[in-house]
């Protein structure tokens, strides 16, 4: 059961904002504001406004989070005040964290290189490492409520916070935790993070937009989603207010091509969702998908839905929320979780904008441009991943 | 010159220990004004910036360090001793 949800990304600096973003269809996508922007082809990303850290946080804080950890710190935040949970005695020895980023502290990396290359400086902050480690997020959060049980962070590229998500689910439905704190983050809005990703050619210069004719490519965004999963009984007990229930989960490997996505992959994975749920094809009212604008990712998902969903496939929405939000690459799934609790909670199905007219390659109801009122029951979501790693979960009504 | 390298020194732990200048007692240990073993390394990290010095200071074992880090004072003269030993 899901209870509490927070999150930190381009189209707002908590839930309430981001719900509204999705609603009305509003781009965060914009020019981005990071040194030696001249230097780089790809000038645009979907970027957290606003944002000052030391609005937040503590001297001591700052020199011991990257960009990726502050996200995730305040998502957790709003998560966790939502669920009311205090964490102390049983309840904390059964609660952990995990969450997923692929980068990690992809900007501390970026500005120590700085120093040591560009500056020639021999002597670096003494925290370099324990603000850029892959899991820095997750033991900040354990660290902050006292979470003593299971807790790591997850890195599969695209697809991280979903095999988090993924993985607190099964600690909880395993008996390992009653109480998980999970989702991801990803903060890769710097000259050198943009200038990789640059090399692969696969950036859109101007706007994401998936499924759409004319559709060129990608757009990184930035920042976190954190969700309370908690077991059934205990949220059930204390009468904590439902937001959703995951009801299922998968993950497989297309073990093809480290960057070239598989239909067969994909399938397995939906198809394995679905069962681990015990969700009928024709019960599925939405999916998030993993929608990246690419025009290999958009027809190769659009193809597996199909195939998977027959008849189905033309009468299920689908919607790519990374049109607002852009890619948050290791936070991408988190973010599009709040897609598939907004339809679910809210009957609101957020759109693909940036849609200037159907694909042959796409054919299926993207809900172009403007949100749509629907009543929802069962959806899910998609992740699939650099590396073909593929993690699609299935969400209920609570 | 020496009461510069003081104040500079003061000025570091200080703001290490989230404290007012006036408020060190140089005969404190820095653990006594709140300062834990990440906040040691960090204000060596920010002497070495300031004094453009190597500090010989291992967090394995801050005890066995010829850098006395043990009091305010103690690390003042530390870092003085440090300063003669690079212009002799």
């Amino acid at each position: 059961m899901i209870t509490g949800q927070g999150t930190v990304n381009a189209l707002g600096n908590n839930v309430a904002e981001t719900l509204d973003a999705l609603q009305e269809g509003r781009c965060g996508i914009r020019k981005l504001d990071i040194p030696d922007l001249e230097r780089l082809t790809i000038k645009i990303g979907a970027q957290v406004q606003g944002f000052s850290p030391e609005h937040y946080f503590d001297r001591r804080q700052i020199a011991l989070f990257d960009r990726t950890t502050q996200f995730s710190y305040l998502a957790a935040k709003e998560a966790i005040e939502q669920s009311g949970l205090s964490f102390a005695g049983d309840l904390a020895v059964d609660s952990g964290v995990v969450l997923g980023t692929a980068g990690g502290g992809t900007t501390t990396t970026d500005e120590n290189y700085r120093v040591v290359y560009e500056q020639g400086k021999n002597r670096i902050h003494p925290f370099v490492v324990p603000k850029l480690m892959n899991n820095a997020a997750a033991s900040q959060i354990s660290m902050a409520y006292n979470l003593q049980g299971p807790s790591f962070s997850v890195a599969s590229a695209c697809a991280s916070s979903n095999h988090a998500m993924g993985q607190a689910f099964n600690i909880i439905r395993s008996g390992m935790a009653t109480t998980m704190i999970t989702g991801g983050a990803d903060a890769m809005l710097c000259f050198g993070g943009m200038k990789a990703w640059e090399g692969l050619r696969v950036m859109s210069p101007d706007a994401c937009r998936p499924f759409s004719c004319g559709r060129n490519g990608m757009v990184q965004g930035e920042g976190a989603a954190i969700f309370v999963f908690e077991e059934r009984e205990q949220a059930m007990a204390r009468g904590a207010e439902i937001l959703a229930e995951v009801a299922g989960f998968s993950m497989t490997s297309d073990a093809s091509n480290i960057v070239k996505p598989n239909r067969k992959g994909a399938e397995r994975a939906i198809i394995g969702a679905l069962r681990d749920a015990r969700i009928d094809r024709q019960h599925v009212d939405y999916i998030n998908a993993h929608g990246t604008g690419t025009m290999i990712n958009d027809a190769v998902e659009c193809a597996a839905i199909a195939n998977v969903f027959g008849d189905h496939a033309k009468r299920l929405m689908i919607s790519s929320t990374k049109s607002m939000h852009g890619h948050l690459m290791g936070g991408a799934g988190a973010v599009e979780l709040l897609a598939c609790i907004m339809a679910l909670r809210d009957g609101v199905i957020a759109p693909t904008i940036g849609y200037l007219g159907p694909d042959t390659e796409c054919a299926l109801d993207v809900v172009p441009n403007e949100a749509r009122k629907a009543k929802v029951h069962a959806v899910l979501t998609n992740a699939f991943a650099f590396g073909g790693m593929n993690a699609v979960l299935a969400l209920k009504t609570g | 010159m020496s009461d510069s390298v003081a104040s500079k020194v003061v000025e570091i732990i200080a703001r290490q220990a989230v404290l007012k200048v006036s408020d060190i007692d140089l005969e404190a240990s820095l653990a006594d004004i709140g300062i834990d073993s990440l906040g040691m390394v960090e204000a060596v990290f920010a002497i070495e910036e300031a004094f453009d010095i190597t500090v010989p200071f291992n967090a394995n074992d801050p005890d066995a360090n010829t850098f006395d880090i043990r009091t305010v004072r103690s690390t003042i003269e530390a870092v003085k001793g440090l300063l003669a030993s690079k212009t002799s």
